[in-house]
């Protein structure tokens, strides 16, 4: 049985639910393009993974094993609607530009998948710890994009302008690459790189082991 | 009908269910090691989505939006806060009635997609496009042809995906870059390529 430090801790680098679980990428790239939203993201993530948690965790005992996907969807629903109407109610600004990524959250792999793999088999408390542990890791990830989109995309960080762009008479050539879809992919790929690289354990064995090129003697 | 055509462009190429608006990439990545089964995955996802955003938008319409209960007596009825538990629920009792259908009427069609079946509900690309139809105030009809084209989108995003994958297995990658990392950076670079479709426009 791991300890309340590990179920936290352990998702935000050793088991991080996007670079090595591979869940809950779908939003993790659309709403990185600048800081805000991510902020605002990652919060409604931390709430939606924390409560489910917590709320499937309490009903996991009364929930016969066939409908419990429906069950667990209904809660997740819920939980998202009142995040959705909060943010309609309060930041209707945010809200306008995640457009249907808050709605998304229902889908998040991150979400379903540990109410799934976790909250069913574990107490209230752990379960809380575990679901703010994974959302803690997803927004790691989200927030180092932002952090190189935003200002490489458009010279800004938070909206205040951290480089000063050509247009308003600074030095800098605004990036148009970053506010694209692709550049999203190459980050996160170079960040699975960069993870791994700093923890070995999770490289992944290749299928094809190349043998070694031994013709070049031959033409010498 | 040229209307039509040029939304059925748009959603395939232009606004690329996967590629661009990045939905359903879960399923997108696990699932796209074999050519077989991206194809049997891609054509699950075009049959399940022309279903439910058209019935979504049905659902929207007539039950849901404000005023949209008067026929049954309800003018001043507005529902529309319950409509991403209403679409989440149509989705799951969609894809478990096609599933049970085919497995009556089309065995042959079952076994071939059966597995990928019960992963489609939780596929954010199908819930992202019933969102997109209430969002952009899609009709009946383009509704349709929207699901149609999303649909064939991610179906061929994911094929031309697990066609680099294929090849790609046989390549000498950098240790940490070996399987995920490296799907990352080839996806991005088909997105790339899809981006030169951006100046179509019928």
């Amino acid at each position: 049985m791991s300890t309340p430090k590990e179920v936290l801790l352990d998702p935000i680098f050793n088991n991080n639910p996007i670079a090595l679980q591979v869940l809950g990428i779908c939003s993790a790239l659309a709403v990185t393009v600048n800081m805000s939203t991510t902020l605002v993201m990652c919060a409604a993530v931390i709430f939606v993974t924390t409560m489910s948690n917590v709320a499937v965790s309490l009903v996991r005992n009364r929930v016969p094993s066939s409908i419990r996907i429906i069950v667990q969807m209904t809660i997740i629903a819920s939980l998202v609607i009142v995040v959705d109407q909060f943010l309609q109610a309060y930041a209707y600004e945010i809200s306008k530009s995640l457009s249907v990524f808050v709605g998304l959250i229902i889908t998040n792999c991150i979400v379903m998948g540990r109410a799934e793999a976790f909250a069913m088999q574990n107490g209230p408390v752990m379960s809380a710890l575990d679901g703010f542990g994974n959302a803690l890791g997803y927004s790691v990830i989200l927030v180092g994009v932002a952090l190189i989109r935003e200002p490489l995309g458009s010279g800004t960080l938070l909206g205040f302008e951290i480089l000063p762009r050509v247009a308003d008479g600074g030095w800098y050539h605004t990036n148009g690459l970053m506010l694209l879809a692709p550049s999203a992919f190459f980050i996160i790929g170079l960040f699975i790189w960069a993870i791994r690289a700093w923890k070995p354990e999770q490289v992944e064995a290749s299928e094809y082991e190349i043998a070694p090129n031994l013709q070049y003697k031959e033409a010498m | 009908m040229e209307q039509y055509l040029g939304l059925f462009i748009r959603a395939v190429f232009i606004e690329n269910m996967a590629l661009t608006f990045f939905l359903g990439m879960c399923t997108f990545i696990a699932i796209s090691k074999k050519i077989s089964t991206a194809i049997g995955l891609g054509i699950a996802v075009v049959v399940v989505l022309a279903i439910t955003v058209p019935v979504n938008n049905l659902i929207l319409n007539y039950l849901l939006k404000e005023g949209a209960l008067a026929w049954a007596g309800f003018p001043n009825v507005d529902l529309s806060f319950l409509g991403l538990l209403s679409y989440i629920g149509v989705i799951a009792a969609m894809v478990q009635i096609l599933e049970m259908f085919l497995d009556r009427f089309v065995p042959f069609l079952y076994n071939a997609l059966g597995v990928f079946l019960p992963l489609i509900t939780v596929n954010c690309a199908i819930l992202g496009a019933s969102l997109f139809m209430v969002e952009r105030d899609y009709s009946f009809a383009e509704s349709t042809v929207f699901g149609l084209g999303a649909g064939v989108g991610w179906a061929l995003a994911i094929t031309a995906l697990a066609g680099v994958r294929e090849k790609l297995k046989y390549s000498d990658v950098p240790e940490g870059l070996r399987g995920l990392g490296i799907t990352f950076i080839s996806v991005g670079l088909i997105s790339l390529c899809f981006m030169s479709f951006g100046g179509i426009d019928i």
